[in-house]
């Protein structure tokens, strides 16, 4: 038995099965990222002044790595259009570039990650609060790259000098300091501050959907790819509706980064 | 919608997104004492790359100018 409507459109929807699934499926995606960043602005809008910390993430690289999704956009639609044009040997080629744009852009979000998770603040008994990477840690001392900061105009103000992203960027000097003084020490994880709980939902999430898509795209171009013989039509609607959620899942990066790494 | 539509709209985004971090590059290199080249440098390069994005969306448009936008 043949299934209906994979080539060709319905009439009453005008699209075929593939295409009004994947936008079923992309409405209920909208929705979720939606309610993220919803949240994302309900939490800074309810921040005190000063708490809220801006510039903490890497400028530089975000635009790296908005530029990585750019060009896999670009790469994916171009693929899908050779194939309209019967050249699979190019789609070939614009699909791998796309796909390895998204190793490209998990690997640089990677390093972001860790950069974030050896990044540390820590209080000490006397009320002093330093903040910087990590360099060495045991039972006796922390040792720190990093400078005390001025808490007195907000925690997230002195974040911002010490992350070396902001406007009042400093020079780093190791700090010692002994166990037995600290009374709270803690890194930049999700569990930091609302701030790094959302960037890194709200990332962490999308850079699912960037493994997810890749995925998909690899399936359909390496193992998937005998359809191209048997059913070239079909196959070539299913790199459209592969390219429709990658578009979807860049276009997600388009605000994420001005409203995390610029705002 | 297909894909086409999505990519112009998407290519239209991008552009938006450049040409407004180059506004903000362009003012970090006004006002900040740090990184001063690196914001200059970040500027030029986003305009540049929006220009080059809407020169992009026209070949793109003129190279699918048969597919529907369904």
């Amino acid at each position: 038995m043949d299934i209906p409507y994979t080539v060709q459109p319905r009439r009453d929807t005008g699209l075929y099965n593939a295409k009004l699934g994947i936008w079923l499926f992309l409405a209920s995606e909208v929705m979720l990222f939606g309610a993220l960043f919803s949240s994302y602005i309900m939490l800074r809008v309810g921040a005190d002044i000063g708490e809220w910390p801006q510039r903490l993430l890497n400028v530089p690289i975000g635009t790296v790595n908005t530029l990585v999704l750019i060009t896999s956009s670009v790469t994916v639609v171009l693929g899908w259009a050779a194939l309209k044009q019967n050249n699979f040997a190019r789609y070939r080629l614009y699909q791998t570039i796309t796909i390895l744009c998204a190793f490209g852009f998990v690997g640089i979000k990677s390093y972001e990650y860790y950069d974030k998770f050896t990044h540390y603040q820590v209080i000490t008994n006397d009320g002093k609060v330093f903040d910087g990477h990590l360099i060495k840690r045991d039972k006796e001392l922390v040792v720190l790259s990093g400078f005390e900061i001025d808490a007195s105009k907000g925690k997230a103000h002195g974040v911002m000098e010490a992350s070396g992203h902001g406007p009042n960027h400093k020079p780093h000097k190791e700090i010692e300091i002994k166990t037995s003084d600290i009374k709270k020490i803690g890194n930049y994880g999700p569990a930091h501050n609302t701030y790094t709980a959302i960037y890194f939902t709200l990332t962490g999430l999308h850079g699912l959907h960037v493994i997810g898509g890749a995925l998909v795209i690899g399936y359909i171009l390496w193992p998937g790819a005998g359809m191209w013989k048997t059913d070239p039509e079909r196959y070539t609607n299913r790199v459209e509706v592969s390219g429709l959620f990658w578009h979807f899942v860049d276009l997600v990066w388009i605000f994420l980064f001005p409203v995390l790494y610029l705002l | 919608m297909s894909l086409k539509a999505i990519h112009i709209l998407f290519i239209l985004a991008s552009t938006l997104l450049c040409f407004g971090f180059a506004a903000w590059a362009y003012q970090a290199y006004l006002n900040e004492e740090a990184s001063r080249d690196l914001n200059l440098g970040m500027a030029i390069t986003s305009g540049v790359l929006g220009v080059a994005l809407l020169v992009y969306g026209r070949y793109f448009l003129k190279k699918l100018r048969d597919v529907s936008y369904l």
